[in-house]
């Protein structure tokens, strides 16, 4: 049976006028919702004063251990410089496992996955707001991390250029947030409980990417996990800027940095694949919302 | 401007839509939706009303770009669902009942503003918008409350809120009011009759299980079950099309066991009263003028009339005549 009968007109009705509001679209809606995204992140990390405590200070007690140990052992003086750096890359490498990879999980268990994808807005967008806010939000646990280094344990450094640092930062940033929006939909695409993959992920990554010794100590097993990890060649050429041959680098700086820009690119690649996989597969499948929904 | 030939585009408009879930470990497909035609003009407020499994969240969610259609097509503003889903998300807004929406540790403007900027709503324009949509719902003096600190009363309304907050062509309640505290969602309501009436143009289409709340809503309901839509009218048209008469319920003492008929009237009886020891007996008159006779058969058989209440067809009537239960019965009886 068709559902044809005719519509009753209410008084003034102008059929087919629907919202004149202009509305942003294309990048400014981009940056629109990127920045609410990354609202959440920014407020939520200054909203509780507990948390500073938690996630900034209690995270960095493991590099600590890893100073005092070298420190006791009378090891030279750049391995405390290098775990140190590693501490500081550790806590970008969780925020991006827990807070990327394992977000849009968590937003399905919710039950808000289906209204961002309901919403006109792109979900690399909603991605890329929770990787600038997570970003922010870890920024300070890192600067405690580098206060810890710098005036508690007065790491030795070799003289640096801020713009070397500042660049090779910013690319293993970009390459570790952008695997961080891959993990979020192949998180998601698993299945399984996002709680037991993080942590199947988190100590093999954190070994592999040599966060609290020389990379090269792994021997061809680093070669390799530095081939596959941007963590590992990021936290290499930032040792390799801050303490320059004492670093005892796996492979020549502008070598890894231009790798980490690869990373990048291809990471961002994938998570946009990945994610338009994803929602292709979910609406054939039905698996955007949970069955209560 | 909307051109002439836009205006003539129904809000919502599906043909022979279908979606069939896999079963899952040798279990039978399921067929959720087996060829629903629907046409949703502008400026309507449509219902969709039916039993649980009947089909109609399936149905919101492929309008929503949520779900694809295994065959049929759907449109919403003209726009197809699966190839021009960017310009049907534009245009639409979902509200679900009993969703979680939003971030505890923001505060319940900054969750809608933050809504709003997702719809790409300017923030000089959303900051207003989320204000009128507090003061509307009530929430005004708990603008600046975490989230995570609401009742789930409170929560609910802000989650209404929230589907209002990018001005949509075309809003979806789906159950919009479930779990509602009575006052809560008659305010709801009129906000929604308001909200329509408000600009010409704008469309609700709404899931409910409530009777009332659809009567009082909609100005055209489509009964669906199993996936198909049996029956779409208007609230009045729907309770006219159903066998007439009058429903009458007597409350009487003493009728004799087993009485299922008063001149050929068949009677179905309600519990028995606690205190008084009456019983309920229910009736459906074709003809009103019967009742003089009805209530002096009755009295001629020794059956005392303690009080006597008739109504009007309803909704629910319809509703049952049409599916063969009611929205939260089983199988009718074969």
């Amino acid at each position: 049976m068709t559902a044809h009968s005719p519509a009753p007109q209410r008084a003034g009705f102008e059929p087919g006028l629907g919202s004149t509001r202009p509305r942003h679209t294309g990048v400014r809606l981009f940056l629109a919702a990127t920045w609410a995204r990354a609202y959440v992140r920014i407020a939520g990390s200054l909203r509780e004063p507990t948390w500073i405590i938690s996630d900034a200070i209690f995270p960095n007690l493991g590099m600590c251990a890893f100073v005092l140990l070298y420190r006791a052992l009378g090891a030279p003086r750049e391995y405390e410089a290098l775990a140190v750096v590693g501490g500081v890359l550790t806590t970008y490498w969780i925020n991006v496992l827990w807070g990327m990879g394992a977000q849009l999980y968590w937003e399905k268990q919710q039950g808000q996955l289906q209204l961002y994808f309901a919403a006109p807005c792109s979900l690399v967008a909603v991605l890329t707001g929770m990787a600038v806010g997570g970003l922010a939000a870890t920024m300070v646990r890192s600067l405690v991390g580098v206060a810890l280094g710098v005036w508690v344990f007065h790491v030795q450094l070799a003289a640096f250029s801020p713009w070397a640092l500042a660049a090779v930062f910013v690319l293993t940033m970009v390459a570790l947030y952008a695997l961080g929006m891959t993990l979020s939909s192949l998180f998601l695409l698993y299945g399984r409980e996002a709680w037991h993959t993080a942590n199947a992920l988190q100590e093999p990554v954190y070994f592999l990417s040599g966060l609290y010794f020389p990379i090269r100590s792994l021997g061809a097993l680093g070669a390799v996990a530095a081939g596959i990890l941007p963590l590992t060649l990021g936290t290499d050429a930032i040792r390799q800027v801050l303490l320059g041959h004492a670093a005892r680098g796996l492979l020549p700086l502008p070598l890894e940095a231009l790798a980490l820009a690869g990373f990048a690119v291809l990471f961002l690649w994938t998570a946009r694949v990945s994610l338009a996989y994803l929602e292709t597969l979910s609406k054939r499948e039905g698996r955007l919302t949970q069955r209560w929904q | 401007m909307v051109s002439s030939s836009e205006a003539r585009v129904p809000a919502v408009e599906t043909r022979e839509l279908r979606r069939v879930f896999k079963g899952s470990r040798g279990s039978p497909d399921v067929v959720a939706l087996d060829g629903v035609d629907l046409r949703i003009e502008h400026g309507e407020v449509f219902g969709l009303l039916g039993p649980n499994g009947a089909g109609k969240t399936t149905c919101i969610k492929i309008l929503n770009t949520l779900l694809y259609p295994t065959s049929g097509e759907a449109r919403v503003a003209g726009h197809d669902v699966v190839r021009d889903s960017v310009e049907v998300r534009r245009r639409i807004a979902l509200v679900s009942g009993g969703e979680n929406s939003g971030y505890g540790i923001l505060t319940v403007r900054e969750c809608l503003w933050m809504f709003s900027q997702f719809y790409g709503v300017p923030s000089a324009e959303a900051g207003p918008r989320v204000n009128r949509l507090l003061a509307a719902v009530g929430l005004s003096d708990l603008a600046k409350t975490r989230i995570n600190r609401l009742s789930t009363g409170q929560r609910q309304r802000m989650n209404f809120a929230r589907g209002f907050v990018s001005d949509p062509e075309i809003l979806f309640l789906d159950e919009p009011t479930l779990g509602m505290d009575v006052n809560a969602a008659r305010e709801l309501r009129e906000f929604v009759t308001r909200w329509v009436r408000e600009r010409a143009g704008r469309t609700v289409l709404l899931t409910t299980h409530y009777m009332a709340e659809a009567d009082q809503l909609c100005d055209r309901i489509a009964i669906i079950d199993r996936g198909r839509v049996l029956a779409c009218d208007t609230p009045a048209a729907l309770r006219r099309s159903v066998e007439g008469g009058q429903h009458v319920e007597l409350e009487v003492m003493g009728a004799p066991e087993g009485l299922s008929d008063v001149d050929g009237v068949a009677v179905t009886w309600g519990a028995p009263h606690p205190d008084r020891g009456t019983h309920t007996m229910k009736l459906r008159l074709p003809d009103g003028g019967r009742l003089p006779l009805l209530l002096r058969t009755l009295e001629e058989r020794g059956v005392a009339v303690r009080g006597v209440s008739t109504r009007e067809t309803s909704l629910e009537d319809a509703f049952i005549a049409i599916v063969g239960r009611g929205l939260d019965d089983g199988e009718a009886p074969k």
